[in-house]
C-alpha cells in the first residue's frame, strides 16, 4: 500500500476511535461550497499523479491529488478533454474535489455532468477500509454504482483515492454566436432548439443577450451558425467568455450577496426572483440575493432544488446549503453516510447538518 | 440449474395461507395467481437455464395495489421479486421459492409526453420502443435500444441500467432517466432525482438505476428524449481475421470519431443470422464491423468518408455503406436478430456480458476459440466493440448430461478473463442469479461487503431479490479460497 494511503488509514482509524471528526481537504479551491464543517483538517492533495491513460480507450484513471489543469493537460496532448467541463475555482483544483462536489461547467445539459463521466472509484472510507469501485470500461454493471454515489457527496461517505474517467475526443469545430432576446422568448427558443437535432453545447442568457456555443464537426456548427442567424463571437472572445462563466469570473458572480443556483426544468418559465443568468439550455438558473424561503419554494414548486452556492456562515447555517430532503430520502441518506462511514468522521455537516 | 446454490442462505418461512387470504383483500381475483399451472409460466426469464416456482405470482393494476402488496409482504417478511417483460438474462426475474413475483405488466401507460421539455412519463411496463414510437411525431425518440427493445420494459431497462448498440454515443440507461418514483419495501414512496438536471444530496437515481430491483420497486419513470439525427449511415466492413477488425475499432476511436454504432460479429454469429433475416452480411468474413453515423447530412458523409479510411488501412477486405434508410434497416436487423437467430442453431444457449479494454478483443476472441475446443461447445460472438462489451453465445444442450454445467463453467472462465484484461464480468445483462457467485472474481469482501450495507440503507429486511446480485460474504470467501492457485492454464497464459 502506498505510504501516504498507509498514513491516512491510520489517520482515519484513530480518529474513529476517539470520536474526532476531519475535515477533507484537496487544494482548498471549493472549500466555500457545502455546509459548515467541522473538525481537524486533513490534507489529501499529496497522492497525486495520472495512474493510466490510453486515449483509444477513451479512459483515464488519476490520483486524487491530480490537479484539473495538470489532468486537462495530458488530454489536450491527445486532442481528449472532459466534456462535462468541471470547474477549477482555484489554481490547483484536484480531481478529488471535482468529484467530491460534483459540479459541473457550461456544457453540462448537452454532454452530461461529472457523474456521467466516472467510470470507477477507489476510496478510502470512514471505517478505514480502502475500497474499489466500478472500474476502467464504458460498460459495468457489477455491484452498486458506487461511483456515481460519490460523485457530489461532498466528501461524507469517504476520501477518494483515485478516479477512471471517461473521456472523449474535443469537438472538432466550435463557434458561439450571440442574439439579443428577452428571457421567456429565450427560454422557449432553447427548449425547441433542444428538440432539434442541432449540436448546441452551451448557452447562457444574461441582460437580454443569449450566447449559445455550437461544437462538432464542421458541417453541422456551420449548418447551424446558418439556422440560427445570430452575430458570431471571435474564436478568443468566446473561450473566454464560456472560461468566464464555467470559473465564474464573469461580472455577474462578483461581490458579496449571496449565489443562488436554482436547477429547474428547462422549460420552467421566468421566476421573477431578481437579475438572473442562466444556463444549460434554461435547467440551470443562477441569482444574486433574494428570500431564500421564497426561493425554495419557487424551486420546488416547479419540480427542482434551490442551492445557496455562495453564502456566509451565519446564513449557511440559518437556513441550509441545500433543500431539505423528504423524510424516506433523508432516512436513506443517513443509513448510507452509516454504512460508508459508521463513526461520522468525515466531513461532518458538509452536505446536510447532521451527518 | 435451479435457485438452490444461493437459496440455501436465503430461506425465508412464510405463512403462504394467510398471505394469500391478506393479498386476496387487495387484488381482484384475476389478479392473484396461486395454482401451480399459473405459476409455472412465470419459472425464469431469459435466463431460462435456471427455474425456480415462485410462492405467489401478482399482477397489480395500479401504483395503489403494489403498495398494499409491498405493505403485505413486508408484514410476512416475504421476499418480493419485481418483474417486466422477463427478457432479463442474468436471472434476475427469476422467482424465489418462497416469494411473491411482482409483475409490472399491466403498469403500462405511457402517462406523459413533453415535446418541449424533451421528456415521457411512463409507468414500469411500458415497452422500450412503445416510448419511441410516442415520440416519433415530435422528432424525438428514446435513445438506449437495447435489442429486445421490442418486448423489454422501461422498469426493467431502469433495473438493468441496459445499454444498447447506440450507447457509445448516446449513452446507457443512467445518462437517459431523469427520475424515478418508486416504493421501498415496506411500501414507503421515495423520488429519486427530479424535475432538474440534479437532485440535492447523495445521486440515488443513479444508484438505483442497475440496482437489478435490489433496492426499490419502480412504479414511475421520466425519461429523457433525443432529437432524431437529419440523417444516419451504417459503413460495414469485413476482415479476413478478428485482431484487424479489433485494431480498426482501435483505430475508429483514435482518429477522434465516436461513432453513433460499433458493433462486431464474428464468423459463426454471420453464419447464425443471414440465413435467418437475408442482412447482406459477407458469408467469407472471419468477422464483420458495423459502424453507424448520424448527423446533418454534411456531417454523416464527412464522418463515413473518415471511417472508411481507417478500416480500409486496417486491411478490411470490403467497405459497404448503406444507400438508404431501407438498407441501413436491414444491415442492423442482422446484428439485432443475432441471439435468436444464434437460438435457432442449437437448443439451449447461454449470453454472456463481459466487457473489456476495446485492445483486448482480439485476444479475448482467441482465448475463446481455445476454450470452446477445450469444454467441447461452440461459440459464437457478437460485441459492442465500441464500447468493449462482449456477448459469446454457448451453445449446449441441457437435454445431454453435464452440457449445461460445462457450458456454465465456460462461461465463468470467459467472465473471469474478463476481469484479468481489466474489464467486469457484466456491462449491461447484471448479476442477478447467474452471476453472483462471480462478483467475487472482481470484488473482495470490503466491497461486498459494503455492497451489503448499501442495501440495507434502502431495504432493511432483505425483502427485494434476495439471494441476487451480491453474494453472501460466506460465498464470497468459499469463492476466493476455492480459487486461491487455481488459475486455469488459459488463464495463466495470458
Ligand atoms: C434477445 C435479447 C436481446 C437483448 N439485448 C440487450 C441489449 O442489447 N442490451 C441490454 O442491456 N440488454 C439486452 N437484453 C437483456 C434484457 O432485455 C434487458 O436486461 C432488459 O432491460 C430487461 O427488461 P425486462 O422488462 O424484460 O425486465 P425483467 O427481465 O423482467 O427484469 C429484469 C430485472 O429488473 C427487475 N425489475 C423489473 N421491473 C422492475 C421494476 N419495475 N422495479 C424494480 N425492479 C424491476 C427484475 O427484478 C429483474 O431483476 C436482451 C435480452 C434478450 C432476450
Amino acid at each position: 500500500m502506498d505510504p501516504l494511503i498507509a498514513e491516512w488509514q491510520e489517520r482515519i482509524r484513530s480518529a474513529a476511535a476517539a470520536g474526532e471528526r476531519l475535515v477533507l481537504r484537496g487544494s482548498g479551491s471549493k472549500t466555500f461550497y457545502g455546509g459548515m464543517v467541522s473538525g481537524t483538517p486533513l490534507e489529501v492533495a499529496a497522492y497525486r499523479g495520472i495512474i493510466a491513460y490510453e486515449p483509444t480507450e477513451l479512459v483515464v484513471t488519476a490520483r486524487a491529488g491530480t490537479t484539473l489543469r495538470d489532468l486537462a493537460a495530458v488530454l489536450a496532448e491527445k486532442g481528449q478533454w472532459l466534456p462535462c467541463e468541471p470547474p477549477h475555482f482555484g489554481p490547483s483544483a484536484t480531481v478529488g474535489g471535482m468529484l467530491a462536489c460534483g459540479l459541473s461547467g457550461p456544457g453540462r445539459a448537452t454532454a452530461g455532468a461529472v457523474r456521467d463521466f466516472v467510470l470507477g472509484v477507489k476510496l478510502l472510507t470512514g471505517n478505514g477500509e480502502v475500497l474499489s469501485f466500478g472500474g476502467q470500461v464504458m460498460k459495468n454493471v457489477a455491484g452498486y454504482d458506487v461511483p456515481r454515489l460519490i460523485a457530489g457527496s461532498l466528501g461524507t461517505l469517504g476520501l477518494v483515492l483515485e478516479v477512471s474517467m471517461k473521456v472523449l475526443p474535443r469537438p472538432v469545430a466550435e463557434k458561439s454566436i450571440r442574439l439579443a432576446v428577452g428571457e421567456r422568448e429565450a427560454l422557449t427558443w432553447l427548449n425547441r432548439w433542444g428538440g432539434q437535432p442541432l449540436p448546441i453545447s452551451a448557452s447562457v442568457w444574461h441582460q437580454g443577450v443569449l450566447t449559445v456555443r455550437l461544437s462538432g464537426a464542421a458541417a453541422a456548427v456551420a449548418a447551424a451558425q446558418e439556422k440560427l442567424a445570430g452575430e458570431a463571437l471571435d474564436e478568443s472572445e468566446a473561450a473566454a467568455f464560456w472560461w468566464a462563466l464555467r470559473e465564474q469570473t464573469h461580472d455577474f458572480f462578483s461581490g458579496e450577496a449571496p449565489l443562488w443556483r436554482l436547477s429547474l426544468p428547462s422549460v420552467a418559465g421566468p421566476q421573477d426572483l431578481g437579475t438572473t443568468l442562466i444556463e444549460w439550455g434554461g435547467a440551470q438558473r443562477w441569482l444574486r440575493g433574494g428570500d431564500p424561503a421564497t426561493l425554495r419554494a419557487a424551486a420546488s414548486a416547479v419540480g427542482g432544488h434551490a442551492t445557496l452556492f455562495r453564502g456566509d456562515p451565519a446564513l449557511k447555517a440559518a437556513i441550509g446549503v441545500f433543500q431539505p430532503l423528504s423524510a424516506p430520502l433523508l432516512r436513506i441518506h443517513r443509513r448510507l453516510k452509516t454504512a460508508f462511514d459508521p463513526h461520522g468522521v468525515l466531513n461532518h455537516g458538509r452536505l446536510y447538518p447532521d451527518f | 440449474m435451479s435457485f438452490d446454490a444461493s437459496a440455501s442462505d436465503w430461506r425465508y418461512s412464510v405463512d403462504r395461507a394467510a398471505l394469500i387470504q391478506r393479498l386476496s383483500a387487495v387484488l381482484p381475483a384475476e389478479s392473484l395467481l396461486v395454482d401451480e399451472e399459473d405459476l409455472r409460466p412465470y419459472e425464469s426469464d431469459g435466463l431460462t437455464a435456471y427455474r425456480c416456482l415462485p410462492s405467489l405470482v401478482v399482477l397489480p393494476a395500479d401504483e395503489s395495489q403494489v403498495r398494499a402488496v409491498l405493505r403485505i409482504c413486508h408484514q410476512f417478511r416475504a421476499p418480493v421479486v419485481p418483474r417486466g417483460a422477463a427478457t432479463g438474462l442474468s436471472g434476475g426475474a427469476t422467482p424465489h421459492p418462497d416469494g411473491v413475483v411482482v409483475s409490472l405488466a399491466r403498469l403500462k401507460k405511457i402517462l406523459r409526453i413533453d415535446p418541449l421539455a424533451r421528456t415521457a412519463v411512463v409507468q414500469p411496463g411500458v415497452r422500450n420502443l412503445a416510448v419511441s414510437e410516442a415520440a416519433a411525431p415530435y422528432g424525438l425518440y428514446y435513445a438506449p435500444d437495447p435489442s429486445s427493445q421490442i418486448a423489454c420494459t422501461i422498469g426493467g431497462n431502469v433495473a438493468e441500467n441496459s445499454g444498447g448498440v447506440h450507447c457509445l454515443k448516446y449513452g446507457l440507461t443512467v445518462h437517459n432517466v431523469l427520475r424515478v418514483r418508486g416504493l421501498t419495501s415496506d411500501g414507503e414512496e421515495v423520488e429519486f432525482g427530479g424535475g432538474g438536471l440534479d437532485a440535492p444530496g447523495y445521486d440515488l437515481l443513479a444508484v438505483v438505476i442497475g440496482s437489478e430491483g435490489l433496492l426499490a420497486l419502480i412504479t414511475e419513470i421520466t425519461v429523457r428524449l433525443t432529437p432524431k439525427p437529419l440523417l444516419a449511415q451504417v459503413a460495414i466492413a469485413s476482415f479476413a481475421d478478428v485482431r484487424r477488425a479489433g485494431e480498426a475499432v482501435a483505430g475508429i476511436i483514435a482518429a477522434g470519431i465516436v461513432p453513433a454504432g460499433l458493433e462486431m460479429m464474428d464468423r459463426k454469429a454471420i453464419h447464425a443470422v443471414e440465413p435467418y433475416v437475408n442482412a447482406g452480411y459477407d458469408l467469407d468474413a472471419e468477422a464483420i464491423l458495423l459502424c453507424e453515423a448520424d448527423g446533418t447530412p454534411d456531417e454523416v458523409a464527412e464522418e463515413i468518408a473518415r471511417v472508411r479510411t481507417v478500416l480500409e488501412n486496417s486491411g478490411a477486405s470490403e467497405v459497404r455503406v448503406s444507400v438508404s434508410e431501407a438498407e441501413r434497416l436491414r444491415f442492423w436487423a442482422g446484428r439485432k436478430a443475432a441471439f435468436p437467430a444464434v437460438g435457432r442453431m442449437t437448443p439451449d444457449y447461454l449470453c454472456m456480458d463481459g466487457t473489456i479494454p476495446r485492445k483486448r478483443l482480439a485476444d479475448m476472441l482467441e482465448a475463446i476459440e481455445i476454450l470452446s475446443t477445450k469444454y467441447g461447445l461452440r461459440c459464437a460472438n457478437v460485441f459492442h466493440a465500441g464500447d468493449g462489451n462482449l456477448h459469446p453465445l454457448i451453445m449446449y444442450d441441457a437435454n445431454r448430461p453435464g452440457e449445461l454445467d460445462r457450458a456454465a463453467a465456460f462461461g465463468a472462465e470467459i467472465l473471469e478473463l474478463s476481469v484479468r484484461f481489466g474489464g467486469t464480468i457484466t456491462g449491461e445483462h447484471g448479476v442477478g442469479l447467474e452471476k453472483v457467485d462471480l462478483m467475487a472474481a472482481q470484488f473482495g469482501c470490503g466491497e461486498i461487503a459494503a455492497f451489503h450495507r448499501l442495501k440495507a440503507a434502502f431495504d432493511e429486511p432483505g425483502l427485494f431479490n434476495p439471494g441476487k446480485g451480491v453474494p453472501t460474504l460466506a460465498r464470497c470467501r468459499e469463492y476466493i479460497l476455492a480459487r486461491a492457485g487455481t488459475t486455469s492454464s488459459i488463464l495463466a497464459n495470458r
